[in-house]
Protein backbone atom coordinates (compact mmCIF):
# COMPACT_ATOMS: atom_id res chain seq x y z
CA UNK A 1 0.00 0.00 0.00
CA UNK A 2 1.49 3.56 -0.82
CA UNK A 3 2.52 5.69 2.12
CA UNK A 4 -0.90 7.74 2.29
CA UNK A 5 -2.72 4.60 2.93
CA UNK A 6 -0.98 4.01 6.07
CA UNK A 7 -1.67 7.49 7.32
CA UNK A 8 -5.17 7.34 5.81
CA UNK A 9 -5.54 3.97 7.92
CA UNK A 10 -4.09 5.90 11.17
CA UNK A 11 -6.38 8.24 11.00
CA UNK A 12 -9.66 6.76 10.19
CA UNK A 13 -10.03 3.55 12.75
CA UNK A 14 -10.80 5.04 15.92
CA UNK A 15 -14.31 5.07 17.13
CA UNK A 16 -15.64 3.21 13.88
CA UNK A 17 -17.65 5.96 12.17
CA UNK A 18 -17.43 9.87 13.02
CA UNK A 19 -20.37 11.38 14.34
CA UNK A 20 -22.79 13.92 12.54
CA UNK A 21 -21.42 16.57 14.39
CA UNK A 22 -18.46 17.50 16.59
CA UNK A 23 -19.37 20.91 17.84
CA UNK A 24 -22.47 21.90 19.23
CA UNK A 25 -24.55 24.71 19.17
CA UNK A 26 -23.45 26.41 22.41
CA UNK A 27 -19.30 25.30 21.19
CA UNK A 28 -19.41 22.99 23.47
CA UNK A 29 -16.92 20.04 21.75
CA UNK A 30 -17.78 15.83 21.62
CA UNK A 31 -15.85 15.37 24.84
CA UNK A 32 -17.26 18.32 26.08
CA UNK A 33 -14.20 20.39 26.22
CA UNK A 34 -14.50 24.16 24.53
CA UNK A 35 -13.27 25.43 21.82
CA UNK A 36 -10.12 26.94 23.42
CA UNK A 37 -9.52 24.05 26.06
CA UNK A 38 -6.91 21.61 25.94
CA UNK A 39 -7.65 17.93 26.88
CA UNK A 40 -6.61 17.06 30.79
CA UNK A 41 -3.15 15.97 30.87
CA UNK A 42 -0.88 14.15 32.98
CA UNK A 43 2.75 14.71 32.57
CA UNK A 44 5.41 12.33 34.53
CA UNK A 45 9.00 12.61 35.09
CA UNK A 46 11.69 10.08 35.37
CA UNK A 47 9.90 6.72 35.50
CA UNK A 48 12.18 4.94 33.42
CA UNK A 49 15.02 2.99 35.26
CA UNK A 50 17.48 2.71 32.51
CA UNK A 51 17.68 5.93 30.58
CA UNK A 52 19.47 9.21 31.70
CA UNK A 53 16.83 10.67 31.38
CA UNK A 54 12.54 9.87 30.81
CA UNK A 55 9.17 11.49 30.73
CA UNK A 56 5.32 10.43 30.02
CA UNK A 57 2.48 11.89 29.17
CA UNK A 58 -1.02 11.08 28.87
CA UNK A 59 -3.07 13.84 27.22
CA UNK A 60 -6.76 12.70 26.70
CA UNK A 61 -6.04 8.97 25.11
CA UNK A 62 -2.74 9.75 23.77
CA UNK A 63 -0.04 7.48 26.03
CA UNK A 64 3.33 8.70 25.26
CA UNK A 65 6.92 7.77 26.62
CA UNK A 66 10.06 9.49 25.95
CA UNK A 67 13.61 8.58 26.76
CA UNK A 68 16.88 10.28 26.53
CA UNK A 69 20.58 8.87 26.58
CA UNK A 70 23.51 11.06 26.42
CA UNK A 71 25.68 12.65 25.68
CA UNK A 72 27.59 9.58 24.65
CA UNK A 73 30.20 8.46 22.58
CA UNK A 74 28.99 8.45 18.95
CA UNK A 75 28.94 5.32 16.83
CA UNK A 76 29.90 5.48 13.77
CA UNK A 77 32.48 8.24 14.72
CA UNK A 78 32.58 9.76 11.38
CA UNK A 79 29.10 11.16 11.57
CA UNK A 80 30.33 13.06 15.29
CA UNK A 81 30.04 16.81 15.02
CA UNK A 82 33.11 19.03 15.20
CA UNK A 83 31.52 22.07 17.27
CA UNK A 84 28.64 20.11 18.53
CA UNK A 85 26.62 17.37 19.67
CA UNK A 86 24.46 15.41 17.43
CA UNK A 87 21.05 15.25 17.93
CA UNK A 88 19.21 11.69 17.10
CA UNK A 89 15.35 11.58 17.19
CA UNK A 90 13.33 8.65 16.60
CA UNK A 91 9.62 8.63 17.23
CA UNK A 92 7.85 5.62 16.84
CA UNK A 93 4.01 4.32 17.09
CA UNK A 94 3.40 1.01 18.87
CA UNK A 95 1.81 -1.60 16.73
CA UNK A 96 -0.75 -1.51 19.28
CA UNK A 97 -1.46 2.53 19.79
CA UNK A 98 -4.24 2.49 16.75
CA UNK A 99 -6.68 0.72 15.60
CA UNK A 100 -5.76 -1.09 13.26
CA UNK A 101 -2.45 -3.12 13.73
CA UNK A 102 0.60 -0.97 12.37
CA UNK A 103 3.89 -2.51 11.15
CA UNK A 104 6.77 -1.53 13.62
CA UNK A 105 8.57 -0.64 10.62
CA UNK A 106 8.84 3.10 10.48
CA UNK A 107 6.31 4.82 7.98
CA UNK A 108 7.25 7.63 5.96
CA UNK A 109 5.24 9.60 8.26
CA UNK A 110 7.01 8.60 11.34
CA UNK A 111 10.93 9.73 9.34
CA UNK A 112 9.21 12.85 8.14
CA UNK A 113 8.07 13.94 12.20
CA UNK A 114 11.53 12.47 13.75
CA UNK A 115 12.91 15.08 11.42
CA UNK A 116 10.43 17.97 12.46
CA UNK A 117 10.63 17.19 16.11
CA UNK A 118 14.40 16.42 16.42
CA UNK A 119 14.42 20.66 14.76
CA UNK A 120 11.73 21.38 17.09
CA UNK A 121 13.93 20.43 20.67
CA UNK A 122 17.18 21.52 19.00
CA UNK A 123 16.89 25.06 19.55
CA UNK A 124 16.61 25.13 23.30
CA UNK A 125 19.90 22.62 23.88
CA UNK A 126 23.09 24.27 24.48
CA UNK A 127 24.47 21.34 22.07
CA UNK A 128 27.51 22.97 21.60
CA UNK A 129 28.10 22.00 25.42
CA UNK A 130 29.32 18.41 23.59
CA UNK A 131 31.24 18.39 20.36
CA UNK A 132 31.64 15.10 19.21
CA UNK A 133 29.05 13.50 21.18
CA UNK A 134 25.97 12.20 20.89
CA UNK A 135 22.12 12.63 22.23
CA UNK A 136 19.85 10.39 21.31
CA UNK A 137 15.64 11.24 21.96
CA UNK A 138 13.80 8.30 21.88
CA UNK A 139 9.69 8.67 21.67
CA UNK A 140 7.23 5.76 21.55
CA UNK A 141 3.49 6.43 20.96
CA UNK A 142 1.99 3.49 23.08
CA UNK A 143 -1.37 5.29 22.44
CA UNK A 144 -2.73 7.90 19.66
CA UNK A 145 -5.62 10.27 19.94
CA UNK A 146 -4.18 13.07 17.65
CA UNK A 147 -1.65 15.86 18.46
CA UNK A 148 0.74 12.94 19.17
CA UNK A 149 3.58 15.11 17.31
CA UNK A 150 3.04 17.64 19.77
CA UNK A 151 2.57 15.65 23.15
CA UNK A 152 5.75 13.22 22.20
CA UNK A 153 7.74 17.47 21.99
CA UNK A 154 6.62 17.96 25.57
CA UNK A 155 7.26 14.93 26.65
CA UNK A 156 11.04 14.65 25.03
CA UNK A 157 11.02 18.44 26.23
CA UNK A 158 10.86 16.87 29.92
CA UNK A 159 12.73 13.77 28.89
CA UNK A 160 16.47 15.84 27.98
CA UNK A 161 15.44 18.03 31.06
CA UNK A 162 15.84 14.62 33.65
CA UNK A 163 18.58 13.66 31.60
CA UNK A 164 20.28 17.11 33.13
CA UNK A 165 20.55 18.07 29.61
CA UNK A 166 22.01 22.37 29.63
CA UNK A 167 18.71 23.91 28.03
CA UNK A 168 17.91 27.43 26.90
CA UNK A 169 14.26 26.25 27.97
CA UNK A 170 11.73 23.56 27.60
CA UNK A 171 9.85 23.56 24.65
CA UNK A 172 6.09 22.78 24.48
CA UNK A 173 3.57 21.75 22.19
CA UNK A 174 -0.05 22.16 20.83
CA UNK A 175 -1.95 21.96 17.73
CA UNK A 176 -4.59 24.03 16.54
CA UNK A 177 -7.33 23.31 13.96
CA UNK A 178 -10.54 24.13 12.35
CA UNK A 179 -13.46 22.05 13.05
CA UNK A 180 -16.98 22.78 11.45
CA UNK A 181 -16.01 26.36 10.35
CA UNK A 182 -14.80 26.98 14.78
CA UNK A 183 -11.23 27.37 15.47
CA UNK A 184 -10.24 24.82 18.04
CA UNK A 185 -7.23 24.11 20.34
CA UNK A 186 -5.54 20.24 20.96
CA UNK A 187 -7.33 18.11 17.88
CA UNK A 188 -8.15 14.58 18.83
CA UNK A 189 -7.84 11.95 16.02
CA UNK A 190 -11.69 12.16 15.32
CA UNK A 191 -11.75 16.15 14.90
CA UNK A 192 -8.16 16.08 12.83
CA UNK A 193 -9.87 13.72 10.76
CA UNK A 194 -12.87 15.32 10.15
CA UNK A 195 -11.72 18.85 10.27
CA UNK A 196 -10.70 21.59 8.00
CA UNK A 197 -7.26 21.85 9.05
CA UNK A 198 -4.77 21.06 11.86
CA UNK A 199 -1.63 22.96 12.68
CA UNK A 200 0.92 21.61 14.99
CA UNK A 201 3.29 24.18 16.42
CA UNK A 202 5.63 24.12 19.35
CA UNK A 203 7.52 26.95 21.54
CA UNK A 204 9.61 28.21 23.98
CA UNK A 205 7.92 30.44 25.55
CA UNK A 206 10.54 32.95 27.73
CA UNK A 207 12.12 33.16 24.02
CA UNK A 208 9.32 33.61 22.11
CA UNK A 209 10.81 30.96 19.59
CA UNK A 210 8.34 28.74 17.57
CA UNK A 211 10.24 25.54 16.63
CA UNK A 212 7.96 23.50 14.80
CA UNK A 213 5.21 24.87 12.59
CA UNK A 214 3.24 22.55 10.27
CA UNK A 215 -0.33 23.21 8.98
CA UNK A 216 -2.13 20.98 6.49
CA UNK A 217 -5.54 21.76 5.60
CA UNK A 218 -6.84 24.84 4.18
CA UNK A 219 -7.18 28.34 6.23
CA UNK A 220 -7.35 32.08 5.58
CA UNK A 221 -4.32 34.22 6.20
CA UNK A 222 -6.85 35.76 9.21
CA UNK A 223 -7.74 32.44 10.21
CA UNK A 224 -4.24 30.77 10.26
CA UNK A 225 -2.97 34.43 12.21
CA UNK A 226 -5.97 33.27 15.22
CA UNK A 227 -4.75 29.71 14.45
CA UNK A 228 -1.19 30.59 15.81
CA UNK A 229 -2.17 33.39 18.58
CA UNK A 230 -4.31 29.85 19.50
CA UNK A 231 -1.80 27.42 19.39
CA UNK A 232 1.09 29.47 21.32
CA UNK A 233 -1.71 29.93 23.94
CA UNK A 234 -1.95 26.15 24.75
CA UNK A 235 1.99 25.97 24.94
CA UNK A 236 1.86 28.38 27.52
CA UNK A 237 -0.37 25.98 29.26
CA UNK A 238 1.41 22.99 28.41
CA UNK A 239 4.75 24.43 29.84
CA UNK A 240 2.79 25.25 33.01
CA UNK A 241 2.13 21.34 33.60
CA UNK A 242 6.01 20.41 32.31
CA UNK A 243 7.38 22.53 35.04
CA UNK A 244 4.67 20.89 37.56
CA UNK A 245 6.01 17.82 36.89
CA UNK A 246 9.63 19.04 37.16
CA UNK A 247 8.71 20.10 40.53
CA UNK A 248 7.06 17.17 41.54
CA UNK A 249 9.99 15.18 40.90
CA UNK A 250 12.77 17.33 41.53
CA UNK A 251 11.32 19.98 44.13
CA UNK A 252 8.85 17.85 46.38
CA UNK A 253 11.74 15.25 46.98
CA UNK A 254 14.11 18.17 48.31
CA UNK A 255 11.76 19.64 50.55
CA UNK A 256 10.98 16.41 52.25
CA UNK A 257 14.84 15.33 52.58
CA UNK A 258 15.48 18.22 54.87
CA UNK B 1 34.95 19.57 -6.12
CA UNK B 2 35.84 19.94 -2.58
CA UNK B 3 35.72 23.48 -1.44
CA UNK B 4 38.29 23.82 1.24
CA UNK B 5 36.59 24.56 4.91
CA UNK B 6 37.71 27.89 5.28
CA UNK B 7 36.77 29.02 2.27
CA UNK B 8 33.26 27.84 3.11
CA UNK B 9 33.23 29.82 6.71
CA UNK B 10 34.42 33.00 5.10
CA UNK B 11 31.81 32.99 2.24
CA UNK B 12 28.89 31.91 4.99
CA UNK B 13 30.03 35.12 6.91
CA UNK B 14 29.81 37.08 3.92
CA UNK B 15 25.92 35.73 2.59
CA UNK B 16 25.10 36.50 6.53
CA UNK B 17 26.52 40.03 6.61
CA UNK B 18 25.07 40.93 3.42
CA UNK B 19 21.74 39.67 4.30
CA UNK B 20 21.94 41.88 7.73
CA UNK B 21 22.56 44.59 5.35
CA UNK B 22 19.23 44.17 3.11
CA UNK B 23 21.59 42.38 0.43
CA UNK B 24 22.39 39.15 -1.11
CA UNK B 25 25.35 37.95 -2.76
CA UNK B 26 23.59 37.05 -5.53
CA UNK B 27 22.25 41.04 -6.01
CA UNK B 28 19.10 39.71 -5.16
CA UNK B 29 16.61 41.56 -3.23
CA UNK B 30 15.24 39.94 0.11
CA UNK B 31 11.88 39.14 -1.29
CA UNK B 32 13.23 38.27 -4.96
CA UNK B 33 12.95 34.56 -6.40
CA UNK B 34 15.48 33.80 -8.94
CA UNK B 35 14.93 33.40 -12.56
CA UNK B 36 12.46 30.74 -13.30
CA UNK B 37 12.39 28.69 -16.47
CA UNK B 38 9.96 26.12 -17.21
CA UNK B 39 9.76 23.37 -19.69
CA UNK B 40 6.74 20.89 -20.29
CA UNK B 41 6.01 17.88 -21.81
CA UNK B 42 9.97 16.72 -21.74
CA UNK B 43 8.93 13.34 -21.10
CA UNK B 44 6.45 11.80 -23.87
CA UNK B 45 6.33 8.19 -22.38
CA UNK B 46 4.84 9.97 -18.67
CA UNK B 47 1.21 11.31 -19.54
CA UNK B 48 2.64 14.32 -17.64
CA UNK B 49 6.07 15.97 -16.98
CA UNK B 50 7.63 19.36 -16.19
CA UNK B 51 11.07 20.65 -15.82
CA UNK B 52 11.84 23.75 -14.00
CA UNK B 53 15.16 25.09 -13.63
CA UNK B 54 15.14 27.87 -10.48
CA UNK B 55 18.79 29.62 -10.86
CA UNK B 56 20.81 26.30 -11.00
CA UNK B 57 18.63 24.14 -8.78
CA UNK B 58 16.75 21.97 -11.49
CA UNK B 59 13.83 19.41 -11.01
CA UNK B 60 12.28 17.23 -13.43
CA UNK B 61 8.81 15.43 -12.59
CA UNK B 62 6.89 13.23 -14.32
CA UNK B 63 3.27 12.11 -13.49
CA UNK B 64 2.24 8.79 -14.23
CA UNK B 65 -1.28 7.26 -13.98
CA UNK B 66 -2.17 3.70 -13.27
CA UNK B 67 -5.71 1.70 -12.04
CA UNK B 68 -5.57 0.66 -8.15
CA UNK B 69 -7.49 0.35 -5.47
CA UNK B 70 -9.05 3.50 -3.59
CA UNK B 71 -8.25 4.59 0.59
CA UNK B 72 -11.57 2.55 2.15
CA UNK B 73 -12.45 5.51 3.77
CA UNK B 74 -12.54 7.52 0.31
CA UNK B 75 -14.23 5.06 -2.28
CA UNK B 76 -14.95 7.75 -4.94
CA UNK B 77 -11.58 9.48 -4.99
CA UNK B 78 -8.31 8.59 -7.14
CA UNK B 79 -5.52 9.00 -5.23
CA UNK B 80 -2.24 10.50 -5.20
CA UNK B 81 0.97 9.55 -4.29
CA UNK B 82 4.04 11.50 -4.46
CA UNK B 83 7.54 10.37 -4.26
CA UNK B 84 10.70 12.46 -4.05
CA UNK B 85 13.77 11.30 -5.23
CA UNK B 86 17.58 13.21 -4.15
CA UNK B 87 19.24 11.04 -6.95
CA UNK B 88 23.12 11.47 -6.91
CA UNK B 89 23.78 13.06 -9.70
CA UNK B 90 22.41 16.06 -8.63
CA UNK B 91 24.80 16.64 -5.62
CA UNK B 92 27.97 15.43 -4.13
CA UNK B 93 25.90 15.24 -0.64
CA UNK B 94 23.31 13.37 -2.37
CA UNK B 95 23.64 9.18 -1.96
CA UNK B 96 22.09 6.15 -4.23
CA UNK B 97 19.62 4.09 -1.73
CA UNK B 98 16.41 4.27 -0.09
CA UNK B 99 15.01 7.61 0.06
CA UNK B 100 15.90 9.51 3.33
CA UNK B 101 14.56 12.17 5.82
CA UNK B 102 15.27 14.92 3.45
CA UNK B 103 13.69 13.58 0.35
CA UNK B 104 10.81 11.87 2.55
CA UNK B 105 10.09 15.49 3.83
CA UNK B 106 10.41 16.62 0.70
CA UNK B 107 8.13 14.73 -1.12
CA UNK B 108 5.71 14.94 2.00
CA UNK B 109 5.80 18.64 1.54
CA UNK B 110 4.84 18.75 -2.14
CA UNK B 111 2.26 15.82 -1.25
CA UNK B 112 0.35 18.15 1.44
CA UNK B 113 0.08 21.34 -1.28
CA UNK B 114 -1.33 19.05 -3.51
CA UNK B 115 -3.68 17.40 -1.55
CA UNK B 116 -4.97 19.99 0.87
CA UNK B 117 -5.51 22.16 -1.99
CA UNK B 118 -7.21 19.48 -3.63
CA UNK B 119 -5.63 20.50 -6.89
CA UNK B 120 -6.32 16.99 -8.84
CA UNK B 121 -10.34 16.66 -8.51
CA UNK B 122 -10.06 13.04 -7.68
CA UNK B 123 -13.16 12.73 -7.57
CA UNK B 124 -13.28 12.08 -11.17
CA UNK B 125 -10.75 10.11 -11.09
CA UNK B 126 -13.29 7.09 -9.79
CA UNK B 127 -13.39 3.77 -12.26
CA UNK B 128 -15.87 1.74 -10.16
CA UNK B 129 -17.03 3.40 -6.37
CA UNK B 130 -14.59 1.41 -4.01
CA UNK B 131 -13.04 -1.33 -6.24
CA UNK B 132 -11.27 0.77 -8.51
CA UNK B 133 -10.01 4.08 -9.12
CA UNK B 134 -7.52 5.96 -11.14
CA UNK B 135 -3.69 6.46 -9.20
CA UNK B 136 -1.59 9.50 -9.91
CA UNK B 137 1.91 9.14 -8.92
CA UNK B 138 3.93 12.60 -9.15
CA UNK B 139 7.63 11.44 -8.99
CA UNK B 140 9.80 14.30 -8.09
CA UNK B 141 13.59 13.94 -9.77
CA UNK B 142 16.12 16.19 -8.42
CA UNK B 143 18.58 17.03 -11.08
CA UNK B 144 20.37 19.74 -9.74
CA UNK B 145 20.58 20.94 -6.00
CA UNK B 146 21.36 24.40 -5.89
CA UNK B 147 19.01 25.12 -2.97
CA UNK B 148 15.44 25.69 -2.17
CA UNK B 149 14.26 21.87 -3.87
CA UNK B 150 11.11 22.57 -2.34
CA UNK B 151 9.66 25.32 -4.32
CA UNK B 152 11.28 24.39 -7.69
CA UNK B 153 9.48 21.13 -6.86
CA UNK B 154 6.15 22.41 -5.87
CA UNK B 155 6.39 24.34 -8.94
CA UNK B 156 7.50 21.42 -11.02
CA UNK B 157 4.87 19.14 -10.13
CA UNK B 158 1.96 21.31 -10.58
CA UNK B 159 3.28 22.37 -14.01
CA UNK B 160 3.42 18.60 -15.13
CA UNK B 161 0.08 18.35 -13.71
CA UNK B 162 -1.38 21.26 -16.10
CA UNK B 163 0.20 18.92 -18.55
CA UNK B 164 -1.15 15.73 -17.61
CA UNK B 165 -2.95 14.08 -20.38
CA UNK B 166 -4.93 10.65 -19.90
CA UNK B 167 -6.81 8.23 -22.47
CA UNK B 168 -10.14 9.18 -23.50
CA UNK B 169 -12.08 5.83 -21.65
CA UNK B 170 -15.62 4.43 -20.83
CA UNK B 171 -16.42 2.09 -18.40
CA UNK B 172 -18.16 -1.10 -18.99
CA UNK B 173 -19.01 -3.65 -16.56
CA UNK B 174 -16.37 -2.34 -14.01
CA UNK B 175 -13.70 -2.49 -16.93
CA UNK B 176 -12.06 0.59 -18.81
CA UNK B 177 -12.18 0.41 -22.67
CA UNK B 178 -9.75 2.96 -24.21
CA UNK B 179 -11.11 5.08 -26.65
CA UNK B 180 -9.53 7.29 -29.06
CA UNK B 181 -7.59 11.08 -28.04
CA UNK B 182 -6.52 12.78 -25.02
CA UNK B 183 -8.00 14.89 -22.01
CA UNK B 184 -6.03 17.02 -19.55
CA UNK B 185 -6.47 15.50 -16.25
CA UNK B 186 -8.95 17.53 -14.09
CA UNK B 187 -7.32 20.25 -12.27
CA UNK B 188 -8.93 22.29 -9.59
CA UNK B 189 -6.77 24.32 -7.87
CA UNK B 190 -2.94 25.91 -8.10
CA UNK B 191 -0.96 25.55 -4.59
CA UNK B 192 2.24 26.90 -4.64
CA UNK B 193 4.95 26.67 -2.28
CA UNK B 194 6.88 30.11 -1.05
CA UNK B 195 9.82 29.25 1.15
CA UNK B 196 11.88 31.55 3.69
CA UNK B 197 15.43 30.91 5.36
CA UNK B 198 15.95 32.94 8.48
CA UNK B 199 19.86 34.19 8.21
CA UNK B 200 20.67 36.96 10.67
CA UNK B 201 16.75 37.56 11.87
CA UNK B 202 15.92 38.53 8.55
CA UNK B 203 13.60 36.50 6.26
CA UNK B 204 14.85 35.91 2.77
CA UNK B 205 12.90 34.25 0.17
CA UNK B 206 14.16 31.44 -2.16
CA UNK B 207 17.56 31.03 -0.30
CA UNK B 208 20.10 28.98 -2.74
CA UNK B 209 22.31 26.41 -1.63
CA UNK B 210 24.68 28.67 0.23
CA UNK B 211 22.12 30.58 1.84
CA UNK B 212 20.79 27.56 3.00
CA UNK B 213 23.98 26.62 4.55
CA UNK B 214 24.27 29.74 6.80
CA UNK B 215 20.32 29.44 7.70
CA UNK B 216 18.87 29.06 11.26
CA UNK B 217 15.54 27.74 9.99
CA UNK B 218 13.16 27.89 6.66
CA UNK B 219 9.76 28.03 6.13
CA UNK B 220 7.30 27.00 3.46
CA UNK B 221 4.23 28.33 3.10
CA UNK B 222 1.65 26.78 0.31
CA UNK B 223 -1.04 29.09 -0.70
CA UNK B 224 -3.48 27.96 -3.03
CA UNK B 225 -5.24 30.20 -5.40
CA UNK B 226 -7.67 32.05 -3.40
CA UNK B 227 -4.50 32.98 -1.31
CA UNK B 228 -6.09 30.42 1.58
CA UNK B 229 -2.73 28.50 3.27
CA UNK B 230 -2.86 25.50 2.34
CA UNK B 231 0.18 23.73 4.06
CA UNK B 232 3.27 24.98 6.53
CA UNK B 233 6.25 23.47 7.45
CA UNK B 234 9.38 24.62 9.36
CA UNK B 235 13.10 23.01 8.95
CA UNK B 236 16.06 23.54 10.41
CA UNK B 237 17.82 23.78 13.99
CA UNK B 238 16.55 27.50 14.29
CA UNK B 239 13.44 29.24 15.19
CA UNK B 240 10.72 31.89 14.26
CA UNK B 241 9.28 34.70 16.03
CA UNK B 242 5.48 34.42 16.03
CA UNK B 243 5.64 38.08 14.45
CA UNK B 244 8.15 36.96 11.49
CA UNK B 245 5.74 33.87 11.29
CA UNK B 246 3.13 36.30 10.67
CA UNK B 247 5.33 38.60 8.29
CA UNK B 248 6.29 35.43 6.63
CA UNK B 249 2.81 34.58 5.39
CA UNK B 250 1.72 38.06 4.32
CA UNK B 251 4.58 37.71 2.24
CA UNK B 252 4.07 34.55 0.18
CA UNK B 253 0.75 35.74 -0.13
CA UNK B 254 2.35 37.98 -2.90
CA UNK B 255 4.67 35.76 -3.94
CA UNK B 256 2.45 32.56 -4.20
CA UNK B 257 0.08 35.05 -6.64
CA UNK B 258 3.55 36.28 -8.68
CA UNK B 259 4.77 32.63 -9.08
CA UNK B 260 1.02 31.73 -10.26
CA UNK B 261 1.00 33.44 -12.89
CA UNK B 262 4.14 32.08 -14.57
CA UNK B 263 3.10 28.96 -13.78
CA UNK B 264 -0.22 28.86 -14.78
CA UNK B 265 -0.01 30.57 -18.59
CA UNK B 266 3.16 28.79 -19.32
Amino acid sequence: MSKKSSEKLEKSEKTGKTPEKLINKNDVRLDGRKLNELRPAKLEVGILANADGSAYIEQGKNKILAAVYGPKELHPKHLALPDRALLHCRYHMAPFSVQERKSPAPSRREIELSKVIREALEPSIFAEYYPRTSIDIFIEVLQADGGTRCAGITVASLALADAGIPMRDLVSACAAGKVEDHLVLDLTDTEDKAGEADMPLAFMPNFNAITLLQMDGKLTSDEFEQAVNMAVEGCKQMYTLQKEALKAKYLVKEATEE
Amino acid sequence: MTIPAMVVRVKQKRIAELVSHGKRLDERRLDEYRKIQLETGVIERAEGSARIRLGKTEVMVGIKIETGEPFPDTPNEGVLTVNAELVPLASPTFEAGPPDENSIELARIVDRGIRESKAIATEKLCITPGKKVFVVFVDVYVLNHDGNLIDASAMAALAALLNTKMFNYEVKDGEIQVKPGYTQIPIANYPIAVTFAKINDKLVVDPWLEEEQVMDARLTITMDKDSKVCAVQKGGYGYFSKEQILEVAKIAKEKSEELRKILVKS
